[in-house]
């Protein structure tokens, strides 16, 4: 929590509620900072919390996600200027994936809108965006706060969830579709003389797995860690760190901030601004909903054809092809494009990347040659491997669309 | 799709102040269909003559008509459509506390020769300068700003021609312009002249309207600014019937031209259609359709009130919210019983104007005030009597004085409800120091504040060049980058007010270069 004595350059990263929970579990004691927050990197193994990812449930701390509440008579006039996508169509209890562009039409961040009643909104968001929303907000009568603190974040994903969630008293849990959000209750627990406590879940997640979003108060987070690790003790619920969870969100072709795109708002290099078009979120841009920020660059850019494209990539081999370089012909001779973030897939069993190619190479099926550097037992060698432009999702399970989930 | 009358125009103008009739005039001669709404009952803006004690009528804002080029004259026949002037070439008298009054004008330099012969050489040489270099930055104003980073020829070619422009004046007067262009008006004066009451006079042009002191960068700037726009060839005239005849020969060229006008026609908004201005909507509901919007309304309030944020990107709406257009030229008109009499003036220099700036300290000082919302006992003035020249104005043997007065903050610490007594006070002791018979002389007064003058005549923050006359709103970012060459991002809306390029002071350019700029883009 900051504190007015001492200046923000002598605080420590700050702790997330869940942090005394992560800290007495952590084998690793690896914590990175996130957002002004410390969390934890690895507990244990990478591999062991990714497999609790997709073969049972996963605990994983999201509090310093940045959240915005939005508020006012102009709420969903200002969203629908500032986003993307038409927002008149996110109705109360509906979560929308969507992202904001600058005047240029080049990307500023992505991240989900709740809609919690008429006018009354929550945008979470993986960077700070209070400047850029106050600019949007000019001319509408919309109130803006960061309420990053003020909730705490648990994200619960993993085939069995829903079934855990059931266990730990959310009562029709499973009835919850994707995108949607609502109230639930967590039992009350008599050993300890707990009273029920009230959760906010949404159906949404990073992993493209069955999987849920639980949104509480910061003094209740310890009580609901513990009641989940509590039922899910017999059933192979793990917290994970950011490592496990970055493998799962390729595998489901998730963009993640400084990895694919740099928000334009950072970038100090021309040209290394990215547009929505260009990350393959065209779906995401609707023309037709009226004016939006950057919505005529990006008519032009359309227009134009965008110069990149954000591909899924096949690489041979077993190495990540972590930073590579692409050419167009093994010979190395002309560059199509590069890597953003890299993978060895445990579940498909295939290499995967996704990588920013030009335009003429972005076709499904393209041949690419990946630069590889391996290092065998410290010498370094170079390989150059086909890399195959293949299509996104990697990893789509039917069990993160059905409605109910399956009862494991 | 048009309702009310039903006609569809090719160009709705909305707001008639001088540069919203020129743009008109200039599109119904291209052969567009012009109609012309000006929201108050007369034409004119800013620009008009208005009573204001029973026989007592005076020009609202500016007094004097000194930067429309004679070029722009000519083409719009603005003799021929009445303008006719009570006072031409007018002089300057720098008012002096000792009654040592120093009248000038830029051909007649015999009392600044008695006073200061080294001031007389260097002025005289300095003026020669001002003109030289008037001459290679006319057509900077005269255009478009050109855009950077296009690739289009005629971006590059005005690029280009500036350039040479500017290498033509060789390599003296280059360095020259180089080294003072951004300079602040106290130090060039420093460096040349030595009579404080020159100084002061010399300064008081600089900032005239600006919410800016003699040493705030730039100000050189607005004084080449004034020069360039009559290629250095600049005097001051009285139009006959003040700066109200002006207007309403404009809008007689304006008329002849074809364009319709209709008055008391408040737009309340400019309609959009599919990301195209489709026309205007009146505040009466009525909704009149043209193909084209060009408005002579300030920036923020075309962008922010009339046309609305949600139809722009937010980085340009930030831009535009954060144009410094804060005006601090208040305006007061005292209607008086006789002719005021100045100790030691003759009568011929109160058909000119007079100045109350005795040095550039003084002016700074005044100006220091008004940064932290008050008002200095010992205001900058620019004086004319204009019933001198043009009896018309007041009753037989009575006379208006019309009074410049700089610096009245926007928003003024205690509200102007309690401050205007006082202000008015203030400025009639400063005058009374100098025409000590003023004070009970006066049957009325009448002051318009810069919060007065942004009510009235409808401009954010009552400035008269709509937005801060300075070099980060000049040129090729004047008003906001996205804006600068008269068309708006949304399609078929232009600006052509003041706020443009090159800005305002009664100039009329802006209203052409954005004329010719639709006529070329809006075919």
């Amino acid at each position: 929590m900051l504190t007015e004595s001492e200046p923000h350059y002598r605080q420590p990263l700050r702790k997330t509620p869940f942090h005394e929970r992560a800290r007495a579990v952590s084998q690793l004691d690896s914590f990175v900072p996130w957002s002004g927050y410390t969390t934890v990197d690895v507990f244990t193994s990478v591999e062991q919390e990714y497999f609790a990812i997709r073969n049972a449930s996963s605990l994983y701390d999201l509090t310093p996600m940045v959240k915005y509440r939005v508020a006012g008579p102009d709420a969903l006039r200002f969203l629908n200027r500032l986003m993307t996508r038409d927002m008149r169509k996110l109705t109360p209890g509906k979560v929308a994936y969507t992202v904001w562009c600058n005047d240029e039409g080049h990307l500023i961040d992505d991240g989900t809108v709740f809609c919690l009643a008429q006018n009354e909104y929550r945008v979470c968001t993986a960077e700070w965006q209070l400047d850029w929303f106050r600019a949007s907000a000019i001319g509408f009568d919309v109130e803006l706060r960061e309420i990053t603190e003020e909730v705490a974040a648990l994200a619960v994903q993993g085939p069995t969830s829903c079934r855990l969630l059931r266990l730990a008293g959310l009562a029709g849990i499973e009835r919850l579709k994707p995108f949607e959000h609502g109230e639930f209750q967590l039992r009350p627990d008599p050993a300890s003389g707990r009273a029920a406590l009230p959760v906010m879940v949404s159906r949404t997640g990073f992993t493209g797995d069955l999987g849920y979003e639980l949104w509480m108060q910061p003094q209740d987070a310890e009580a609901v860690w513990d009641a989940l690790m509590e039922v899910g003790r017999t059933r192979a619920v793990r917290p994970i760190g950011s490592r496990a969870l970055n493998i799962a969100r390729i595998e489901a072709g998730f963009i993640l901030p400084k990895a694919d795109f740099v928000s334009a708002e950072h970038t100090l290099y021309l040209g290394t601004e990215r547009s929505p078009l260009e990350l393959g979120l065209a779906w995401l841009v609707d023309f037709h909903k009226g004016h939006f920020t950057g919505r005529r660059a990006l008519l032009e850019e359309q227009r134009r054809g965008p110069r990149r494209l954000l591909v899924g990539l096949d690489v041979e081999g077993t190495k990540p092809a972590h930073n590579a370089l692409l050419y167009s012909a093994r010979s190395g001779r002309r560059e199509a494009g590069s890597v953003t973030s890299a993978t060895w897939s445990p579940t498909c069993k295939r290499n995967l990347a996704l990588a920013l190619v030009d335009a003429p190479y972005s076709a499904t099926g393209s041949l690419l040659w990946a630069d590889i550097y391996l290092n065998r037992e410290l010498v370094w060698e170079r390989r150059m491997v086909r890399a195959c432009v293949v299509e996104r999702p990697f990893f789509a399970a039917a069990r993160r669309r059905a409605t109910p989930p399956a009862d494991y | 799709m048009s309702r009310g009358r039903g006609r569809r125009y090719d160009c709705i103008v909305v707001g008639g102040g001088h540069n919203g009739l020129v743009c008109a005039t200039y599109l119904a001669r291209g052969g567009r269909s012009v109609l012309l709404l000006e929201a108050a009952e007369r034409l004119g803006g800013a620009a008009v003559t208005r009573e204001f004690a029973p026989g007592f009528s005076v020009s609202a804002c500016a007094h004097l008509l000194h930067l429309m080029p004679p070029a722009l004259r000519r083409e719009l026949d603005l003799a021929r459509h009445g303008l006719a002037l009570a006072g031409d070439d007018v002089p300057t008298t720098a008012l002096d506390a000792d009654g040592r009054h120093l009248t000038y004008g830029p051909r007649d330099l015999s009392g600044l020769r008695a006073r200061a012969a080294a001031d007389a050489e260097s002025y005289a040489t300095w003026q020669a300068q001002l003109r030289r270099l008037a001459g290679a930055l006319h057509p900077v104003l005269s255009a478009t700003p050109p855009r950077l980073g296009t690739g289009t020829w005629r971006d590059r070619a005005r690029l280009l021609g500036l350039g040479l422009g500017v290498r033509r004046l060789g390599r003296t007067d280059m360095r020259e312009l180089l080294r003072i262009g951004a300079m602040c008006v106290h130090d060039l004066l420093e460096e040349r002249f030595g009579l404080p009451l020159l100084k002061g006079a010399l300064a008081l042009d600089a900032v005239l309207g600006t919410n800016l002191g003699p040493r705030s960068p730039g100000t050189v700037m607005s004084l080449l600014y004034r020069a360039a726009a009559t290629r250095g060839a600049e005097v001051l005239q009285q139009p006959r019937g003040g700066l109200g005849a002006l207007s309403a020969a404009l809008a007689g060229a304006a008329r002849a031209a074809g364009v319709e006008i209709r008055t008391g026609a408040a737009v309340e908004r400019i309609a959009v259609r599919e990301d195209r201005a489709a026309g205007v909507v009146l505040a009466s509901g009525e909704e009149i359709a043209a193909a084209t919007v060009v408005s002579n309304a300030d920036p923020k309030t075309t962008f922010l009130k009339l046309l609305g944020s949600e139809h722009l990107d937010a980085g340009f709406v930030r831009r535009v919210a954060q144009l410094r257009a804060r005006g601090v030229a208040a305006k007061l008109h005292l209607a008086l019983d006789r002719l005021p009499e100045f100790p030691a003036l003759g009568a011929a220099a109160l058909r000119g104007r007079l100045l109350v700036a005795p040095s550039s300290d003084y002016i700074e000082r005044a100006y220091n005030h008004s940064k932290y919302g008050e008002f200095s006992a010992a205001p900058m003035l620019e004086v004319t009597v204009p019933s001198a020249a043009d009896p018309q104005l007041a009753p037989r043997g009575a006379h208006v004085m019309s009074v410049i007065v700089q610096y009245a903050p926007h928003t003024i610490a205690g509200g102007w409800d309690a401050q205007r007594e006082r202000f008015t006070a203030a400025v009639v002791d400063t005058l009374a120091a100098y025409a000590p018979g003023l004070r009970a002389s006066i049957r009325a007064t009448e002051l318009l504040t810069p919060a007065d003058i942004e009510r009235q005549f409808r401009i954010s923050g009552g400035h008269w060049h709509h937005a801060e006359l300075a070099l980060d709103q000049f040129f090729m970012v004047r008003p906001v980058a996205g804006a600068a060459q008269y068309h708006a991002p949304v399609r078929g809306l232009f600006l052509c007010g003041a706020g443009c390029h090159p800005g305002g002071g009664v100039m009329g350019l802006a209203g052409r270069n954005a004329a010719r700029q639709v006529l070329r883009e809006a075919a």
